[in-house]
């Protein structure tokens, strides 16, 4: 049997973002989403907006929204707390919100800094009414992906895919 | 300085005179929501009544998503302080159609009129602010079109680089501090969607 080379999960996140029409994507800098991040940059039907702190997401989200283009945020776990007031936003308006969320925090952490927002993440965005779905095996990524945008673009729901630290590696600066 | 003396209400009337199908106004929260509501209430105002800081990215969303119209943001100084950085996000885009009006009262208008941080500094134990700069600020953060209005002989000019001249454009509007009616839009945020995408794209 031949080796097939599988599709990296991050590369079919692309792939599904642009099956469902994504215009717009947020982003502030990020290891875990860097290839994603990347790809869009360089694609000609995505426009995508640099941050200064995730906070600026939500509106954002909301303002393309209104000018009739969907979009994504994405972001790290450490950031979610500074979207939470304007995450009320997606209840006020009840417009359709995705996110993507690359973990950090959890189970294997180096860093004891990324633990409060990283275990307090799935517990905020539901006291918010985001619906949390979550992954952790590459094989899964593509169709949780897929039903998230589903549930916001079509069910008019805020959503958000915690993508698991165990699925993106644990960070070890150069420590074993 | 000079003293501002120039009044919200008959300014932002001028502002928005006229408004057709191709103005989109998002007003933030407070006073510059009752001000564009009460220049005339249309389905093409998005007027927040909350999601403070939040009015500056709105505006920018839509003017990337809507390239051929002109969106116009209206806000006050507290709410532009409170996300100071997204003007930097706006100058990273460079939206040509996007023009933001600042009135700046140097107050808390909704508090009850505390000092904000655009008031003078040494200006007694209560009133005294920052001295902040706000057009300064935008300057520094990218937006190479801003400028500052204080005298009703500029009002005109004020008008016309808001809704017609190249974006990204950032006006700061030094205004009095006045009692005013309340003058509210409806408040329910998804009637107020709804109504902004019925117009603007035909459907909800």
């Amino acid at each position: 049997m031949n080796a097939v080379t599988p599709i990296d999960w991050r590369d079919q996140i692309f792939e599904t973002l642009q099956d469902h029409d994504i215009k717009q994507v947020y982003h502030v800098p990020d290891a875990g989403h860097g290839r994603l991040i990347e790809a869009c940059q360089k694609s000609n039907s995505i426009r995508t907006v640099a941050l200064t702190t995730e906070e600026e997401g939500i509106p954002l989200a909301a303002g393309a929204w209104l000018g009739g283009q969907r979009s994504v945020l994405l972001m790290q776990s450490s950031g979610v707390g500074n979207t939470i007031n304007l995450m009320g936003l997606t209840k006020t308006l009840r417009f359709p919100f995705l996110t993507l969320i690359t973990m950090r925090g959890e189970p294997g952490e180096f860093n004891s800094w990324q633990y409060p927002m990283g275990q307090g993440t799935p517990k905020v965005l539901e006291a918010m009414g985001v619906l949390v779905m979550s992954v952790d095996k590459a094989d899964e990524v593509k169709q949780t992906v897929d039903h998230a945008a589903r549930s916001a673009f079509n069910g008019g729901q805020a959503v958000a895919v915690l993508l698991r630290q165990k699925l993106i590696g644990i960070k070890t600066f150069g420590k074993k | 300085m000079s003293k501002a003396t120039l009044q919200r209400r008959p300014l932002v009337k001028k502002i928005l005179d006229g408004a057709d199908g191709d103005l989109l106004v998002i007003a933030g929260l407070g006073s510059s929501n009752w001000d564009i509501t009460n220049a005339g209430d249309r389905p093409l105002n998005m007027p927040l009544w909350g999601a403070m800081g939040g009015t500056v990215p709105m505006g920018l969303g839509l003017a990337l998503a809507q390239p051929t119209k002109r969106v116009l943001v209206i806000t006050g100084d507290a709410d532009l302080m409170m996300t100071l950085s997204a003007l930097a996000t706006v100058a990273a885009q460079q939206p040509d159609n996007l023009a933001i009006c600042v009135l700046d009262n140097e107050k808390f208008g909704e508090t009850g009129n505390q000092a904000s941080h655009t008031s003078p500094r040494n200006n007694g134990p209560i009133n005294s602010g920052a001295g902040a700069d706000l057009a300064m600020i935008a300057r520094g953060c990218g937006i190479a079109d801003t400028g500052t209005v204080t005298e009703q002989a500029d009002v005109a000019q004020l008008v016309n680089d808001l809704r017609t001249k190249k974006g990204p454009v950032f006006r700061l509007v030094k205004v009095m501090v006045e009692k005013l009616e309340f003058v509210m839009p409806p408040q329910d945020g998804a009637h107020l969607k709804d109504r902004f995408r019925q117009a603007l794209l035909g459907q909800a």
